[in-house]
C-alpha cells in the first residue's frame, strides 16, 4: 500500500515537474477560464437576466470545460518517444499508474479551478459572505470524480487520431451529475442558504465520487494491458 | 468459405428473417392500434404514437444494458465474441433511440404543448443516446480490434454505472423545479385492449431486437473471418 | 499475428530476430516485455511469468528506437525518476553513475530536447541498464544512429553480455551488433524461415535471408 503511494506520487510529481518546464497546458487552460468567464457575462440579454442569476451556471461551465482541456495532458506526454512503454515495463502496479495520473490531473484541475474562482467573483460581482468554505467543499466533491473519468477517458483517446474530439463526446455526459448537484449547490450557498440545506445534493456528489474512483481504478488496467 | 464465415452466413439470414417478421409484426401492431384498440379520450389519435414510443424506449434501454453488461464479461473473458455483440447491441440500441427520441415530441407537441420539455426519462435517454453516440464513434477510431474491444468495453461499463446518477440528479433536479400542470403526464390506469396492444408491441419490438442484433452480430462475425488475419 | 513461436536465450547470449515489416517482430517483443499477452502459452524470465508476477519485471530492460525518456526534462531527472519506478536507492549517485559512463556527466543538467540524437540513445542506454536487468530486450537500437554512435552502443551491448546479459534484439535489416551474437531468427508473417547458430559469413547469410523472403 504505501509502495503504491509512493509509486504514484513519484509519477505525479513527474508529471507537474514536467509540467513546470512547458507550462502550456495549465497557463492555457487558466486563459481559456478566464475568456470563457469574460464572454459569459455578455452572452445573456442585458437587464433580463441578472448576472447573479447566471453566475453558478457560469462558474461550472467554466470549470469543467477547463477541465477537459487540460485531461489529454497526460497521456500524451506519455506518448512522445514511447514514454509509456518505460513505465508499463517497470515493476510497478498498474494502479500506481493510474493514481498517479489521477493525481496529476486532480493538481492541475485544482489549479485551475483557483485561479478561475477571484476572477469569477470578480466578473459577476458575487458577493461571497461565509459562504467560501462550503463552495471550496463542493467544489472538491463536485471535483474528484470527474477527473477520475476524464483519466481514463484520455488514457483511451490519445491512443486515438481524433482525440481532441472524442474526449468530450465520451467525457461530457459523466459531467450531468456532478454539473447539475454542483449548480445546485452553488446557488443555493451564494443565496446565503445553509449547507443543510442541500444536504440530498452533496451526498449524490459523493456518491458519485466514490463509485467512479472505484469503478475507473478498476477498469483503468484493461486500457494499458494489451 | 470457412466453417466460421458458413456460420456467420446462417446467422445472418437468420436475423434477416426474424427483422423481416418483426417488421411485418410491427404494421400488424399498427393495423391492431388503429382499428381495434380503444381512442384515449383526452388524448386522441396522437395517443396512438404510445405503442411504438414506450417499446423503442424499452428496447433501446435494454440494449444498453445489456452493452454494460457483456463489456463487464468481456473485460473478464476476452471472448471477441462478447465484443462484437456489445458493439451489435449498441448500434439497435441508437436505432431505438432515434425512434424514441421522434416519436416522443411527436407526441409531445399536441398533448404537453411543446416539441420538448426537460422530464426526467427524457432528459435520461437523451443522455444514453448521446453516450452511445460517443461509444461508436469511439469504436470507428480505433482500428485495431482488441484495442477497440477493451477500449469500448470500459465505456460501456462506466455508462452502466452513469445511468443512475443521471436519473437522480434529474429526478432531484425536477422535483425542485415542479413542472406546470400542462406537462404532467397523467398517469391513467389503461384499459384491457390497449394494454393488449402494447404488450403485443413489446413483444414485436423484442424480436425486432433480436433479429437486428443478430444480423449485426453476424456481418461482424463474418467480416472478421474473412479479414485479413494475418495482420501484424 | 504469431504462430509456434519458441524460443530460449541463455545467459551471455544475444539473438538477433531479422524479418521484414510486418512479421511480427513488435509483437514478439511486446509479448517478450510482458506489456501484450500471448493467447496461448507463456514467457518465463528465470522461472517466472511477467503477467502474474509483475515484480520479476525488474529483470527485464527495455532499449528502444524510441527513447522512452522525457524530452522536458534532464538526462539526470529522466534517470532518478526510473531509479524510482525500480525502487532503487541511493538514486542520485546512481543516477550520476549512469551517466558517468555513457560519457554525458556534462550534459546531465540540459533538458533531453536539447540532445543530439547519438546522446539521447547514450541516455536511453543508461536508464535501460539503471537496474542492472539480466535480459535486455532491444527494439531497433540502431535507427537514426550515425556510426560512431552504432559502435558506442555496439560496444556497450558486448560488455554487457560478457556481464552474462541475455539479449533478444529484433531488427529489419541484420545490424551491427552482428558479429556480438550467437543465434539468429528470422520471422516471416509470424513464422520462424531461419533459426539456427550464427554463421560466420553475414554476405553468405543475407543471400540465404533473400531467397528465403522471395518464396
Amino acid at each position: 500500500m504505501t509502495d503504491l503511494i509512493r509509486l504514484a506520487w513519484a509519477i505525479a510529481a513527474k508529471d507537474l515537474r514536467v509540467e513546470m518546464r512547458s507550462r502550456t497546458a495549465i497557463v492555457s487552460a487558466v486563459f481559456f477560464a478566464a475568456l470563457v468567464l469574460a464572454i459569459f457575462n455578455f452572452a445573456r440579454a442585458p437587464g433580463t437576466v441578472s448576472q447573479a442569476m447566471l453566475a453558478p451556471s457560469v462558474l461550472w461551465v467554466t470549470f469543467t470545460f477547463a477541465a477537459m482541456l487540460t485531461f489529454n495532458r497526460a497521456f500524451a506526454l506519455e506518448r512522445e518517444n514511447a514514454a509509456l512503454d518505460g513505465l508499463l515495463v517497470a515493476p510497478i502496479p498498474r494502479g500506481a499508474l493510474f493514481l498517479g495520473k489521477y493525481v496529476a490531473n486532480l493538481g492541475f484541475v485544482f489549479t485551475v479551478e483557483a485561479v478561475s474562482f477571484p476572477l469569477f467573483v470578480l466578473f459577476f460581482n458575487v458577493s461571497l459572505g461565509d459562504a467560501l468554505p462550503s463552495l471550496l467543499l463542493v467544489t472538491g466533491l463536485a471535483t474528484v470524480g470527474f477527473v477520475a473519468v476524464g483519466t481514463v477517458f484520455s488514457a483511451m483517446v490519445v491512443r486515438t487520431r481524433f482525440a481532441d474530439l472524442l474526449l468530450p463526446l465520451l467525457f461530457l455526459p459523466f459531467l450531468v451529475p456532478p454539473v447539475i448537484g454542483a449548480v445546485q449547490v452553488t446557488t443555493r450557498l451564494l443565496d446565503g442558504r445553509p449547507l443543510s440545506e442541500v444536504w440530498g445534493w452533496l451526498r449524490l456528489l459523493a456518491a458519485y465520487d466514490v463509485v467512479f474512483l472505484t469503478v475507473c481504478a478498476m477498469v483503468f488496467p484493461a486500457i494499458l494491458d494489451e | 468459405m470457412t466453417p466460421q464465415a458458413q456460420a456467420a452466413t446462417a446467422t445472418i439470414r437468420r436475423g434477416l428473417l426474424l427483422s423481416g417478421i418483426a417488421l411485418v409484426g410491427v404494421v400488424l401492431v399498427y393495423a391492431l392500434a388503429l382499428f381495434n384498440t380503444p381512442t384515449e379520450i383526452r388524448q386522441g389519435l396522437a395517443q396512438k404514437i404510445f405503442y411504438i414510443h414506450v417499446p423503442a424506449a424499452i428496447g433501446a434501454l435494454i440494449a444498453f444494458s445489456l452493452v454494460g453488461l457483456v463489456s463487464g464479461v468481456y473485460l473478464w473473458l476476452r471472448d471477441p465474441r462478447l465484443d462484437l455483440f456489445a458493439h451489435a447491441s449498441a448500434e439497435v440500441g441508437v436505432v431505438f433511440s432515434v425512434v424514441m427520441l421522434t416519436t416522443g415530441p411527436l407526441w409531445g407537441k399536441p398533448i404537453w404543448g411543446t416539441w420538448w420539455t426537460w422530464d426526467a426519462r427524457l432528459t435520461l435517454t437523451l443522455f444514453l443516446f448521446f453516450l452511445f453516440v460517443g461509444y461508436l464513434a469511439l469504436r470507428s477510431a480505433v482500428p485495431e480490434p482488441a484495442e477497440r474491444a477493451r477500449y469500448s468495453a470500459v465505456v460501456g461499463i462506466l455508462g452502466l454505472f452513469l445511468v443512475p446518477f443521471v436519473h437522480l440528479s434529474v429526478y432531484l433536479f425536477r422535483t425542485l423545479h415542479p413542472q406546470p400542470v400542462l406537462l404532467k403526464p397523467s398517469a391513467p390506469s389503461m384499459p384491457p385492449e390497449m394494454l393488449r396492444t402494447l404488450l403485443i408491441s413489446m413483444g414485436v419490438f423484442t424480436l425486432l431486437y433480436a433479429g437486428f442484433v443478430m444480423t449485426r452480430y453476424g456481418l461482424a462475425i463474418l467480416a472478421e473471418s474473412t479479414g485479413d488475419s494475418d495482420a501484424d | 499475428m504469431l504462430r509456434g513461436i519458441d524460443l530460449t536465450v541463455n545467459p551471455g547470449e544475444l539473438l538477433i530476430v531479422a524479418g521484414p515489416n510486418g512479421a511480427g517482430k513488435t509483437t514478439l517483443l511486446r509479448i517478450l516485455a510482458g506489456l501484450m499477452r500471448p493467447t496461448a502459452g507463456s514467457i518465463r524470465v528465470f522461472g517466472s511469468d511477467l503477467r502474474t508476477d509483475p515484480l520479476r519485471r525488474a529483470d527485464v530492460g527495455l532499449l528502444s528506437h524510441q527513447s522512452l525518456l522525457y524530452d522536458d526534462l534532464t538526462p539526470r531527472e529522466n534517470l532518478e525518476f526510473a531509479a524510482r519506478l525500480y525502487g532503487l536507492d541511493h538514486r542520485s549517485e546512481r543516477a550520476g553513475e549512469a551517466l558517468a559512463a555513457v560519457g554525458l556527466t556534462d550534459r546531465a543538467r540540459d533538458p533531453v530536447r536539447l540532445l543530439s540524437r547519438g546522446m539521447v540513445q547514450r541516455v536511453a542506454i543508461a536508464r535501460a541498464l539503471l537496474h542492472g536487468p539480466r535480459v535486455l530486450l532491444l527494439d531497433e537500437p540502431f535507427t537514426g544512429l550515425d556510426v560512431p554512435s552504432s559502435r558506442r552502443v555496439t560496444e556497450v551491448l558486448a560488455a554487457q553480455l560478457n556481464a552474462g546479459t541475455a539479449m533478444v534484439l529484433v531488427s529489419h535489416n541484420l545490424p551491427e551488433a552482428w558479429t556480438l551474437a550467437s543465434h539468429v531468427s528470422v520471422l516471416v508473417r509470424g513464422k520462424w524461415v531461419i533459426d539456427e547458430p550464427r554463421p560466420a559469413d553475414r554476405d553468405a547469410f543475407l543471400a540465404r535471408l533473400h531467397t528465403a523472403l522471395d518464396d
